[in-house]
């Protein structure tokens, strides 16, 4: 009987385990900071294999902990963002979150699916004490004015925010000058997607020998995409085509989709256009005058160049040319579409309101300028506040656009520049429970037919539909659909749910019999 | 007893002084290739972006993720990196060392690294383990390229500095939870080298002699030769002189 009793209870915790427990309580903000208590709270960052992004992070906690010496803060670096979102999904489940975590709205959105995981900010927003630039602070923090509206904005996830951004940026396309006037055009402003493709094209020639013409070489690859799930969101947005909208739903499988891929396909079958899964980073080429058109964030600017500072080619393929830099090319270039991105700044529930707080203390001081300015150097970032991008220090970093090929490496700076200047052109796509998922089906595709195109496949209705089908299945699309991230009413309880949680109370109750005899029975 | 132990010892030794370098093929395995499988030269003729079939012996694999693994394999001919192969957990636990394989999947070069991707495979019967290719001759060479994703070595190499007087580089110094980068030079060739840390990780011994290295230290290195812009090796192994 007692063991089966032992059973039956072992039995219910593993249910209750499997399905969870009721969540922390929501996050209120307290009255005050208790700063005689001691708080320990760990960060999880990401750098870009950058040692001076490290440094910046690391000298950032010293300072903020010389500023709050009740405040310990455990930094975990990682190098990529999907680790990152990988550690948290696994750590929501135990309750062993980080308290202070660099990430992206989208993932965001995943997090958000517990309950009170992730804590809403506006409240923590506006308090006059603790709050952006609250009165209370031991640093000079921005007011919420002061954060870029657009780059703000990106944090607000249904009716509240759920991040602060940290660092932006867009893409950009890094162009071979020599090359393009080398084949008679000249580089305009702005790019339209049918200007460059058809430079692109005109690169493609060869000689009797199957050298490219334009650069004596055995390989040439004319435009190199380097994240093609933007390439697709930018295009579709610029065409004002479907992708997705605010609650979730997924209109990415569209006629203009179709189009989109279908000229990509000419493009790939030709050998004017591959990406950087299919081939390597598009700096390489760049460098080594195989490519023309090498389209990648502006964060990754210092390795765009003959004078970049970094290199993965060995010196015997670099060549000397001149690289301008543009916005991503356009459908309609009288109206500018771009997207804006880059990590923000989340912060996780814990049962211990203090130590959410102590938290958002620490989150709060890595948008002051001394952090943003710093960051924002090392590669072609943009600070998230104009607190930061309008100080002299930073304006003079600017100035100094090309003094030197580190610090002010020209083809860098001239990478912000072209977020800083055009923030009205950004956008981002909606976020919800899905949204990353979908990013990656909407780059899956560009993926598959400059693939397929490469393997002597067709290319038809048929691939399409069949392509749209499999990619709508392998990133389960269809079971995100309309998944929102607010609190929804679910309704009144199925009948089987009714009927496990009546058998956990009999259990429960039989439970509780059980130890009464006992103790009964020890008395007596 | 003791001197049982010594001619042991002796035989052992003697054994490792005479061991083979290269891959000639053990007498109990049969090395003819299935029907429809492509032999190493067939395949080493197959253009880029074709499908292709191929039969080869796991040498190591990286962690096993999503689905997805990535294998070194060889047979006595030449070389194959199985690039994020689809692959249950199940079965990746299946691709010990030694292990036969059938693999099908597209020809393809990625940064000057051929390789094959969008691959499956089926376990086959059979089992060999090839023996590092001492390749120093090539060091340097155009050559070198012929011995691409084989198990290789690498006699007599001087560590460099990596930078700041350091003789390597973490890629996450803090958590020591991804690779480590090496420059080595031999003549007036460097290269830079890397420990895979999906397939050696922090607690391998490769791992800590990497980190261990000091500028200007004479050493033989095994790998992987991975290519990554020119030669990369994933290295399995440091022996410091």
């Amino acid at each position: 009987m007692r063991k089966k009793l032992l059973c039956l209870c072992t039995a219910v915790l593993l249910l209750c385990g499997c399905h969870g427990s009721r969540g922390l309580d929501a996050f209120a903000v307290p009255e005050a900071f208790d700063d005689a208590r001691q708080y320990e709270i760990t960060f999880w960052a990401k750098n870009d294999t950058n040692k001076t992004q490290t440094a910046i992070y690391t000298q950032a906690i010293k300072d903020f902990q010389a500023l709050y010496p009740n405040i310990t803060v455990t930094m975990r670096l990682y190098t990529d963002y999907g680790r990152i979102y990988n550690d948290v999904i696994t750590n929501i489940a135990t309750n062993t979150t980080p308290n202070v975590c660099i990430t992206y709205p989208d993932h965001i959105a995943t997090y958000m699916t517990g309950t009170n995981v992730v804590v809403p900010l506006d409240e923590l927003f506006e308090d006059p004490g603790y709050g952006l630039g609250g009165t209370l602070l031991n640093y000079d923090g921005p007011g919420k004015d002061e954060i870029i509206p657009q780059f703000l904005q990106e944090c607000r996830i249904g009716e509240h925010y759920y991040a602060i951004p940290f660092m932006r940026s867009t893409e950009a396309v890094y162009i071979n000058k020599d090359f393009v006037e080398q084949l008679g055009y000249q580089v305009p402003d702005v790019l339209t997607w049918d200007w460059m493709y058809e430079v692109a094209e005109k690169a493609t020639a060869k000689d009797g020998n199957g050298d490219y013409l334009i650069n004596g070489q055995k390989v040439m690859i004319p435009i190199i995409y380097k994240s093609t799930d933007n390439m697709m969101i930018q295009m579709l947005k610029q065409l004002d085509a479907g992708y997705s909208d605010e609650e979730g739903t997924i209109a990415v499988f569209n006629d203009t989709t179709k189009e989109l891929l279908y000229t990509i396909a000419e493009h790939a079958r030709s050998g004017a256009f591959s990406t950087f899964k299919i081939s390597s980073y598009p700096a390489n080429f760049l460098n080594a005058g195989q490519c023309i058109f090498a389209i990648d964030s502006t964060a990754g600017a210092t390795w765009m160049g003959t004078d970049a500072p970094l290199l993965d080619i060995s010196p015997d393929k670099l060549v000397r040319f001149e690289t301008v830099v543009r916005m991503v090319p356009q459908f309609h270039p009288d109206q500018p579409k771009m997207i804006s991105q880059g990590p923000s700044l989340c912060i996780f529930n814990k049962s211990d309101p203090q130590e959410v707080l102590a938290a958002w203390l620490f989150a709060q001081y890595l948008i002051t300028n001394e952090v943003q300015i710093a960051y924002a150097e090392t590669e072609g970032y943009v600070p998230v506040t104009a607190k930061a991008q309008n100080t002299e220090e930073y304006q003079a970093y600017l100035a100094a656009e090309g003094m030197d090929n580190n610090e002010h490496y020209a083809i860098k700076i001239l990478a912000s520049r072209l977020l800083l200047e055009h923030p009205q052109y950004t956008f981002t796509t909606p976020v919800f429970n899905g949204s990353a998922s979908l990013r990656d089906a909407a780059g899956q595709m560009i993926e598959n037919v400059t693939k397929s195109v490469r393997r002597k496949q067709t290319i038809d209705e048929a691939y399409m539909e069949q392509m749209f089908q499999e990619v709508n299945a392998l990133y389960r699309l269809d079971q995100h659909g309309a998944s929102r991230t607010d609190p929804q009413d679910l309704g009144p309880l199925p009948a089987g749910s009714k009927a496990l949680l009546g058998t956990l109370a009999a259990v429960w109750a039989l439970i509780l019999v059980y130890l009464a005899l006992q103790k009964m029975k020890h008395r007596t | 007893m003791k001197k049982f132990t010594a001619i042991l010892l002796g035989a052992a030794m003697l054994a490792g002084c005479t061991g083979k370098t290269d891959n000639t093929p053990e007498p109990t395995e049969d090395f003819t290739k299935s029907e429809g499988v492509m032999t190493y030269a067939e395949y080493a003729d197959a253009a880029l972006d074709t499908e292709v079939t191929i039969e080869a012996y796991v040498q190591a694999h990286q962690s096993w993720w999503d689905d997805k693994i990535t294998v070194y394999a060889q047979d006595p001919d030449g070389a194959y990196f199985l690039y994020n192969m689809t692959c249950t957990e199940e079965d990746a636990a299946k691709l010990v060392e030694g292990q036969k394989i059938k693999v099908t999947g597209f020809k393809s070069e990625w940064a000057g690294e051929i390789e094959i991707v969008d691959a499956t495979f089926e376990i086959e019967e059979g089992s060999w383990i090839a023996e590092p290719v001492d390749a120093t001759e090539l060091w340097g060479t155009v050559d070198m390229i012929t011995r691409q994703n084989q198990k290789v070595l690498f006699k007599d190499l001087t560590v460099e500095d990596y930078g700041d007087g350091n003789a390597f580089a973490y890629k996450n110094a803090e958590e020591k939870t991804d690779d480590l980068y090496f420059k080595v030079t031999s003549g007036d060739t460097t290269y830079e080298f890397i420990v895979e840390f999906y397939l050696t990780g922090a607690d391998t011994d490769v791992y800590k002699a990497v980190e261990g290295l000091k500028v200007g230290d004479k050493i033989d290195v095994e790998g992987f030769l991975y290519w990554y812009e020119g030669p990369n090796l994933h290295t399995t192994k440091v022996t410091v002189k």
